[in-house]
Order: C-alpha cells, then structure tokens, then sequence
C-alpha cells in the first residue's frame, strides 16, 4: 500500500523504475513490463479517488481514467490467455475491480442527490406510488371510523386505544373547559423548540417504522396505520361529545395535514415494499423488493423532512396561534401546498438524475 | 495441511461471485463473510456511541458553564440557552445516527469507517450501479432489523424486572430480533434484510499490490545458472510435464513468501517426483530455474491452447 500513495505525491507517472524489459526472460513478464507503468498510474489515481472524492485529482488523471480503466481491463482478459503468474493476474482482477467501482459507482455524492431529490425527484417518487397511497388512506379513514364507533359503543375502548396517562385530562366524562384548556395555548413560547425537537425525533422514528415494517408483506404497516388512526378517531368522539370537534380539528389540522400525511407515505412506501414482495409479477422476488425499495427509500427521505416541518408546525403555530380559524388557514394551506408540490410539480428529469 | 488448504478453498470458492462488466469482463468478487459484516457493524456502532457520549459530556460541560456564568442560581438561568443545547443534542444524535451510515456509504470507497476496517464494501447486486436510493433504503433497515427489537426487549425486560405484566410481547420480539439476525444465514448471498429491499450485497474489497517480476531474478532470468554455486539447471520435456498450472502457482507463492526452510521440503518434493538426486545448499536456484522453465513450457502451451490445470489432468 505504501508504494502507491508515496507516488501518488509527485503526480502522475511518477512510479517507481520498473526493471529493465529487455531483462525479463519470460514472454508475459514482458507483456507486464510494458503495461505496468499504466497499471501503477491507474491505482495511483484510484487511491487518490478513494480518498478525497474528485477534487483532488488533476484534469487529465481524470480524462485519461476511463482509457486506463478500459487499458487495464483488456490486459486482464490478454494475461488470462497468455500468463501464468498468478500475483499479476489477482493483482490486476483486483485493480479493475477497484476501477470498476470508481468508473461506474454512485455518480452523486449526498448534497448533490438531495438537491435533485427536492427539486422533482420526491415528487416523481411519490407520484410512483399512488396506488399504495390510495390504499393506506383508505385504510387510514377506516381505522378513524373504526375508533369512533369503537368508542361510541363501549367507553372502556377509550382506555385500551388511548392508556391515559395520570393527570391527562383527556378522558370519557372530561369537562368542555378541561378539554378546552388541552387545546389552548402554553404560557408563551419557552420550552417549544425543545418540544419540537423531541416530536420530530419521535415521529419520524413512528414513521421509519411503519416503512420498515413493510418488509412482513405490508401487513404491519397497515396495522400500525390502522392502530393511529383509531387513536384519532377516539379522540375526534371524545369532543365530539361536548360538541368540540370543530376546534379540535382545526387544532390538529395545524400539524396534522403534515404529520397525517408524512405517516401515509410511509405506511404506503411500506406497503409498495410488501406487495412488491407478494406480488413480484415478471421480475424476481429479490430484484421486484429492491426495486420497489429504492422507490420508497427516496419517499422515506421525503418523510423525514415532512416530520421536520411538522414538528416546527406542533411546537410553535399550533400553541401560538389560538384561533381555530387561523388554525384551520395555516393547516389548510400546508395541505394544499403538499399537494401540488407532489402532483402539480413536475419537472422534467435532470440527465444524470438517478433513475 | 492439504485437507485444511481444501477445506479452505471450498468455503472461498461458496463465497466467489462473478461479476461482467459492461465491457464483458467477467471479474471475481468474494462476498464478505457474515462474522467481518458483523465485526463492523460492532466497530460503527461503537464509534457512534462514543462520539456521542463525548458530545453529551461536552453539551454537560457548556451547561454547567451557563450555570456558573449565573452565580449557580438555576432561576437566573435562562431557559433559551438550555432549550438551545437540547435541541442541538436531539438533532444531532438523529444526524449522526441516519448520516454516519449515508453519507460514509455513498462516498467514493462505499463503505463505513468499520467497514473499511474489516476491509468490506457495499455494492449494488448484479451490474447495476449502487444508487443514492438503494444506500439510503438499506440503512433505514437496519434500525427496523436490529436497533428497535434490541431496545424495546431491554425496556421490557426493565418492566418484567419491575414487576410490570410483559406478557407475550417478549417472545415475539425476541423471535421478531432472531429472524432478522439470522436472516443473512438464509440465503446464498449472505444478504441481510436490508441488502434484499436495497438490491445491494457486501463484498470484500480487493488489497492486492502488485508484486515483483519473478523472471528478472535469480535463476529465473539467469536461464538457470545459480549464483551460488554456478551450476546450471536445465530441464528435459519429460520432467516439465509432470506438473501443471496449480503447482506452479503454488510453487510461486512459496518463492514470493515462503522461509527458505519450507522451501528445502519443497525441494526434496519435485526432486523425487521428477527422478533427480536432491542435493543441499541451492534450493532457492533450483526451485527458480524450475519455475521458469515450467512456466515457459506452460505459457508456451497455452498460446497453442493447451491448458494443464493441474498434475492430475
């Protein structure tokens, strides 16, 4: 390892002597001879990639890398046929293979894949998967059905769906002020940026897990959903009884069309996972899951920033703003702004944009 | 030894891979066996941890200097600053867990501080390129696979301890925690759930420097002629057809690596087998002149398209 990187400081070409050609005696050391000085610069500026990405590395390193790659690869399938030295033969399967990665490995670094990622990228993603969306909301709506009238008809639901904590005065027989005063407004703003930040961590961490739970053939993440949404629903029954709902909508809505929407991507890039798995079609199970997981992957990352901006919505706005109207406004408009982000928005593909 | 050496191929030979490059090369490539995958996942995790714990000691320290700053009056404090620090440490902690492994694994070496380590890489399956989307897929994984199941059983078994009714919840998550963990032992290629959703595999990264030219030196490129002893080696057809191209390359890492101790034994071996008197005190001249003209004769064979794989053939 040392040889390479010492030469690596005085440029390119600068290799240690090879021996003399003339001197070898055998015919493929010779064919060696004459092609090693390549060989040494390619793995020269290999190194040098490896280390520190593209900037370090001269222009015409760079230009002559793709011929140095392809030199390299014809030497290796000549020395195959023709040499018996089993050093220079693994030496040179193990170059090309480190050029391999180089030349034709992750064309886009992490910044300049987000920024494709936000400007047409995400939206594309989530357009891909409208079926799956259509199936979680609407299972999504059942699971809110299915807990208010789970609720309507048993009270005892309640505390299975919803195991209140002490002093949460959120419970069957609960006052109109007492669930009036959950909804209000804090006593100004200390402590919200901490709240958000501990939300954030929290949701995008219920999220991640209603993707991830895909993998079991979609059917936890439908559950997860299912179990959310009963909450909600219970909770929607609860001040519906003393005539609230009004303003807990507009309480939830301030957050909730973000929050509520981030978790329906991700239940639904969990289920296109599933049913990608359970229902391959023509391609391979294997090949049919890894597809469909890189499609989710790309909607996952949307969620995680979804979950951002609805933790800031919950911490500051929601406790801020007391108005349901105003509520109503900031949680509509978030809403409308999502969806033509997501179908509206369609640029189109950058070249040299991740298929 | 020989029954160990086969043993040993035999298990590298279940983890070789070829892989065709889009110029139609078929290249080898070794899936990294499951213990170094584990190993560095073990040294990830490690540094993540600890990095943390230093940043909290760090975060612990800055707060205790907010509060001397106020004469250790914890009224005076203002609330800002502390929210500031906590939230600084909840991001954080959620940047380094998600970013360490995304941004490490998209880089130009595809792979982890442990993962380099152990000398493994990621890589996409097939001859697909590996893609920001496939990284990405595949780390959110593994928190579903390993992280979640390990902590809640230890928040569990925190209850069970208390007295608290666990009920059923641990044994599912226990085998919920054993099927992931063993799912890599399922499957040929050693995938964890992750790699198969992702469409990647881990495969250990080639370290091979180019080694000397072994016919410019010695008795090699002196035709057979020892510099000790200055007698000259010269084989007849006969006995440079005994071997084949196994040997060889066996006999040619001996001459690369081995002590000149093994190379006595190695001596007396071809001496027996090709019918000559094994003398003393030259063995690395007469194992040299051997190499060469075995080579040669093979080489030469090989341009007519004839393959000796091995004594045997």
């Amino acid at each position: 390892m040392k040889a390479p990187i010492i030469s690596s400081w005085f440029g390119r070409g600068q290799v240690e002597a090879s021996p003399d050609i003339e001197s070898a005696t055998l015919r493929s050391d010779r064919f060696r001879l004459e092609r090693e000085g390549d060989w040494k610069r390619l793995e020269a500026i290999l190194v040098r990639m490896e280390k520190g990405g593209l900037r370090r590395i001269a222009d015409d390193d760079l230009i002559a890398l793709p011929a140095l790659y392809r030199t390299a690869a014809s030497s290796l399938s000549v020395a195959r046929e023709t040499s018996l030295d089993a050093a220079t033969l693994s030496y040179l399967e193990g170059l090309v293979q480190r050029a391999w990665f180089q030349v034709y490995g992750p064309r886009q670094g992490f910044l300049r894949w987000l920024r494709s990622f936000i400007f047409g990228g995400w939206s594309r993603a989530v357009r891909e998967l409208w079926l799956d969306i259509c199936i979680a909301l609407f299972v999504m709506v059942a699971g809110t059905v299915v807990g208010w009238l789970l609720v309507a008809q048993d009270e005892s639901w309640y505390y299975r769906l919803y195991p209140g904590r002490m002093g949460d005065p959120r419970q069957p027989g609960a006052s109109r002020e007492e669930l009036l005063q959950v909804i209000g407004h804090d006593e100004g703003a200390a402590g919200l940026a901490g709240f958000a930040a501990q939300l954030f961590s929290n949701n995008s961490g219920v999220c991640i897990l209603a993707f991830a739970l895909g993998f079991a053939f979609g059917i936890p993440s439908l559950m997860l959903l299912v179990h959310n949404t009963a909450m909600l629903g219970a909770l929607l029954w609860l001040y519906d009884g003393q005539g609230l709902i009004v303003d807990l909508a507009g309480w939830l809505s301030v957050h909730g069309t973000t929050e509520l929407f981030g978790i329906l991507l991700s239940g639904a890039a969990g289920l296109h996972i599933g049913r990608a798995m359970a229902f391959p079609g023509k391609l391979p199970v294997l090949g049919s899951a890894a597809a469909a997981g890189r499609r989710s992957a790309v909607v996952m990352v949307g969620v995680v920033i979804m979950m951002i901006v609805a933790a800031l919505l919950e911490a500051f706005p929601r406790q801020l703003v007391t108005d349901t109207g105003s509520r109503f406004v900031i949680g509509g408009s978030m809403l409308v702004f999502w969806l033509a982000y997501f179908i509206l928005y369609r640029p189109a593909p950058q070249a040299g944009d991740a298929a | 030894m020989s029954a160990r050496g086969k043993a040993g191929t035999t298990r590298e030979d279940k983890r070789a891979r070829t892989l065709v490059t889009p110029e139609g090369l078929a290249l080898p490539i070794t899936i990294a066996p499951r213990a170094s995958r584990a190993g560095a996942l073990i040294i990830d995790v490690m540094i993540i941890v600890f990095g943390l714990v230093v940043f909290r000691l760090l975060m612990s320290w800055i707060a205790q200097g907010l509060l001397a700053g106020t004469m250790l009056d914890p009224d005076q404090l203002s609330g800002g600053a502390l929210e500031f620090l906590g939230i600084v440490y909840v991001l954080i902690v959620f940047a380094t867990w998600y970013g360490y492994f995304l941004v490490q694994e998209l880089g130009p070496r595809g792979a982890t501080l442990g993962k380099r380590m152990v000398g493994i890489r990621i890589a996409a399956r097939g001859q697909a390129r590996l893609t920001p989307e496939a990284v990405i897929a595949r780390n959110l994984l593994r928190d579903i696979e390993i992280f979640y199941p390990l902590i809640t059983l230890l928040i569990l078994t925190v209850a069970a301890q208390t007295g608290e009714p666990v009920g059923a919840l641990g044994w599912v998550l226990a085998g919920w925690f054993l099927l992931f963990l063993l799912f890599p032992f399922f499957n040929r290629d050693a995938l964890r759930a992750g790699d198969v959703v992702a469409g990647t595999w881990v495969v250990e990264r080639p370290r091979t420097k180019l080694a000397s030219v072994l016919s410019v030196q010695g008795a090699v490129a002196a035709e057979g002629a020892s510099e000790v002893t200055g007698a000259r080696y010269q084989f007849g057809d006969a006995e440079l057809s005994i071997y084949g191209e196994r040997e060889l390359q066996t006999l040619e890492r001996m001459l690369r690596d081995a002590p000149d101790e093994a190379l006595h034994a190695v001596h007396a071996t071809i001496c027996r087998k090709i019918g000559w008197d094994p003398g003393a005190g030259d063995e690395r001249a007469f194992l040299e002149a051997f190499y060469g003209q075995l080579r040669a004769k093979l080489e030469a064979d090989l341009r007519f398209g004839k393959r000796k794989a091995d004594k045997f053939s």
